[in-house]
């Protein structure tokens, strides 16, 4: 069972969601992949870690087969090539690795060689299998990163929790695709509801069963929530903004670990949860 | 003109919130969004009229005819982004490509065209300042490409100003990498906490190798004064400028939703940005 755990934002407690139902539940994996700024492993600190290296290939010209066609640089739509004093230059940052250019070289003269932008450390913390991807600083994109993390050698039976990079972008979207059901956490604020208005859109175009959690709530009204009673939304469940709360997530504490109180609302929410997606697997596949 | 562009590492902690204040203070008469993906700052400054806005074309993606298709299959072996499935027919899936052109070139039979795709749109407020946002249409990739355009579009509206404040993108990939180029000082949001500090550290990394001023201000300092602490020595270590702490405040809460800035209501949280702004812009001001 694949669940994710998206908000549009950054900030909202994707992680603080994510890291604790993984540790309530008996068995589970840890999927951080937020991979331009991965947090879970803070709070899961796991041990026997086992690093791979994520390569992504750039191109190599080989300078005395080349004999100045262009067609290499013509066809490149990122301009990651460019034939300057008599010379292809290959501008590493701003290549998508599409092997276009190797492939329509008439001399042969492109070959491609590994860049390493990134890597996926595999550890484990109690009972949980703790996977993080990390991009290097400097490198556009993750999303390499991102298939190696979900397409790994992860149980995909066991209760799987995927932290989410945020935004509602490509990247998004290639964390929720094979997910069973999506939770949406969301602030009390104005940004809160415009950055969840996004997801719940994002959701929606991918038909995933959904369900949102009301992070930091204050005693005041709450916008994000008057938006998911306007629309019929589950309202899986709802963490009080307290300072012990703040206290020991700011301090890399896993809140179930320390405190009855949120470990009786993360289970709850994980039964809830569960409920969720076995329901709607009957209704989608009787 | 100068440009300050407000980064955090991460979203949530403050950037726009720190950014709003400063357009108020500076009464700057040019800003932008950055954060093409979940842009907030339009809801904080109220424009009164309508805004111009504009298709923005990414990268073309690829439309396959299935009469012309022999199925050879050479395409979808050679999409390095899974972008190409086969069931009866061959089809795109329209988020996953990216738009390279390479199924284009091999087609032996000419069934693929890269077509044009809206992914976002610009939007342009101009009454006397200039404001530049834009919305990536969902699941878009090209980010990087439309952040520019929105930092273009803003210079392009300019009579005159001496200071553009810019509200950047979360993260430290490819929209933060084109946020910061060219701009004269980055100011770092950080958060007082185990996460946030590991934030502050991969977007101080990636600030550093664009050679720009850096300056850096905690948001929310008193929920943990021990990692407050800890990021105030960070600084003194590497002498990155420290310009001020700002408290977490509930009042800034209810200003944002309010659709106000925190300085336009009295709050601790306003002042200390006050503060924040005042140092941020001497550094802005001195030559190196």
């Amino acid at each position: 069972m694949r669940i994710a755990v998206l908000s549009g934002k950054g900030g909202t407690g994707k992680t603080l969601v994510s890291v604790n139902l993984a540790a309530v539940a008996k068995k589970s994996t840890y999927i951080d992949c937020d991979v331009e700024e991965p947090n879970g492993y803070l709070f899961l600190k796991p041990k026997k870690i086992q690093t791979e290296k994520i390569s992504v290939k750039i191109p190599y010209v080989n300078e005395s087969l080349c004999s100045g066609c262009r067609k290499c640089v013509e066809f490149c739509k990122f301009n990651a090539l460019a034939y300057i004093s008599n010379k292809v230059i290959v501008f590493d940052e701003v290549c998508h690795s599409c092997g276009g250019c190797s492939l329509l070289c008439p001399q042969k003269a492109i070959t491609e060689n590994e860049k390493v932008i990134g890597k996926v450390e595999k550890g484990i913390n109690d009972n949980v299998s703790v996977f993080t991807g990390i991009l290097n600083t400097g490198e556009a994109s993750g999303i390499p990163i991102i298939k190696n993390l979900l397409n790994g050698d992860s149980n995909k039976k066991e209760l799987t929790f995927i932290d989410c990079p945020p935004g509602s972008a490509c990247i998004v979207m290639e964390s929720i695709k094979d997910a069973d059901y999506c939770i949406l956490v969301a602030e009390p604020t104005l940004f809160g509801v415009h950055n969840l208005s996004m997801v719940y859109e994002l959701v929606k175009l991918f038909n995933k069963p959904f369900g949102v959690v009301l992070n930091k709530c204050l005693d005041k009204e709450n916008p994000a929530e008057k938006f998911c009673v306007e629309r019929d939304i589950k309202i899986l469940a709802k963490i009080p903004f307290d300072k012990e709360l703040g206290d020991l997530n700011s301090s890399a504490k896993i809140a179930v670990k320390e405190n009855n109180k949120y470990n009786s609302i993360f289970m709850s929410l994980l039964q809830d949860v569960i409920k969720e997606v076995k329901s709607y697997e009957t209704t989608v596949n009787p | 003109m100068k440009q300050l562009l407000i980064l955090s590492g991460k979203g949530g902690t403050g950037k726009t919130t720190v950014a709003s204040a400063f357009i108020k203070l500076s009464n700057a008469k040019a800003y932008s969004d950055c954060d093409v993906d979940a842009p907030n700052l339009h809801l904080v400054m109220n424009q009164s009229s309508q805004a111009y806005n504009s298709d923005y074309y990414g990268l073309p993606k690829a439309q396959i005819n299935n009469e012309l298709c022999t199925k050879c299959d050479l395409c979808r072996q050679k999409c390095r982004f899974d972008a190409i499935a086969v069931k009866e027919d061959y089809t795109i899936d329209y988020f996953a490509c990216e738009g390279c052109g390479v199924c284009e070139a091999l087609c032996p039979v000419d069934a693929i065209k890269m077509k044009p795709a809206v992914a976002g749109e610009l939007m342009l407020y101009k009454n006397g300042t200039v404001f530049s946002t834009a919305q990536l249409k969902m699941g878009s990739g090209t980010s990087g490409m439309l952040v520019t355009k929105v930092k273009n579009q803003m210079k392009e509206a300019i009579v005159y100003a001496d200071l553009a404040i810019i509200d950047g993108s979360p993260g430290i990939g490819c929209p933060v990498i084109a946020s910061i180029t060219g701009v004269d000082m980055v100011l770092i949001v950080a958060e007082p906490s185990i996460s946030g500090i590991s934030d502050m550290e991969r977007i101080i990394n990636t600030a550093k190798k664009f050679n720009t001023k850096i300056a850096l201000c905690i948001n929310k300092f008193d929920t943990n004064l021990e990692n407050t602490k800890k990021i105030e020595i960070y600084c003194n270590k590497f002498k990155l400028p420290f310009v001020g702490k700002i408290p977490f405040d509930k009042e800034a809460v209810n200003a944002i939703n309010k659709g106000q800035s925190i300085v336009e209501i009295k709050c601790e949280a306003g002042k200390a940005t006050k503060e924040v702004f005042e140092k941020t812009i001497k550094i802005l001001d001195e030559e190196i």
